[in-house]
């Protein structure tokens, strides 16, 4: 069987039906084991004291928001070359869950700044760009209830998928582009000496597996939702033609 | 509780924040999902 098969809206609906409640309930094992473990049983930061308890929400819904832009890009670009419907719906369920992650990186990072940098907002590359990021989710998903008719709104949020993804890219490396603002470089990396320590990196990777996993339970959830209401739509057509 | 030191209102209030938007984006998909549902079935059930 082709892997096409699968964006079948009637195969995606039966394949999507029992992997949809193992993939939240492992997001909220991996969440509450994560955040718990993070919040209460890790030590303050030598510098940052408390305020490094909020890494375990900034930085997963942060990767989040950027990843989403990729994961709706991907399915923008299936909806333009193959003109697979269930993509295209893929990518209008993903934005409002990248909207939230963008939200909640915003304010966290806004109430992580407050304490550390004396602000809570500063015109920094980062910070700036994320701005962005959240004003390109705002428009995707304007465009997705402004047009009618479905293959047009998908084609015309394709191509803003386009710009927004190169945004996403852009606001992920903002730190090393422009080497100025508040914003501290990445902190995860694969070299042991510049990454977070253990103490703190291995709660984190369990945080980062929770909002990774809840991502995907919400978009299967929400993409088969669209389905459900374009088969609506086509049954009332239907009706209204007999 | 662990201790927040000077911090704590800003710790508290960013779990807070964050919680809120999670619950509030899990809750609002679930609603939907649920309506939708039910509606395409009295749909499909009423022909």
């Amino acid at each position: 069987m082709s892997m096409w098969e699968y964006a079948n809206p009637k195969r995606f609906m039966g394949w999507t039906a029992p992997v949809l409640p193992w993939s939240f309930g492992l997001a909220m094992a991996c969440l509450v084991v994560g955040l718990v473990w993070g919040f209460f049983f890790t030590p303050d930061d030598f510098r940052q004291g408390s305020t490094v308890k909020i890494i375990y929400l900034h930085v997963p819904a942060a990767l989040m928001a950027i990843n989403a832009w990729i994961m709706m890009l991907v399915a923008s670009l299936i909806w333009v070359v193959r003109r697979h419907h269930v993509s295209a719906l893929a990518a209008r369920a993903a934005a409002p869950v990248g909207l939230t992650m963008t939200l909640i990186a915003l304010f966290t990072g806004a109430i992580w700044g407050q304490p550390m940098w004396g602000t809570y907002w500063a015109w920094d590359p980062r910070l700036t760009s994320f701005l962005i990021l959240f004003l390109f989710y705002m428009g995707y998903i304007a465009l997705w209830e402004a047009i009618e008719d479905p293959d047009t709104a998908a084609d015309l949020t394709s191509v803003l998928c386009m710009v927004g993804s190169i945004f996403a890219i852009l606001s992920r490396y903002a730190v090393n582009f422009w080497n100025q603002g508040l914003h501290q470089g990445a902190s995860l990396s694969l070299d042991a000496e510049e990454n977070v320590a253990d103490v703190f990196w291995i709660p984190l990777l369990v945080c980062i597996a929770g909002f990774v996993l809840l991502f995907i339970a919400l978009v299967l959830m929400r993409t088969r939702t669209e389905i459900r209401v374009r088969r609506m739509r086509a049954l009332e057509a239907r009706a209204r033609r007999a | 509780m662990p201790d927040l030191g000077t911090y704590a209102a800003e710790v508290l209030s960013a779990y807070a924040v964050s919680l809120v938007l999670l619950v509030g984006v899990i809750g609002l998909s679930w609603r939907r999902y649920t309506r939708v549902r039910a509606d395409l079935e009295k749909v499909e059930r009423d022909g």
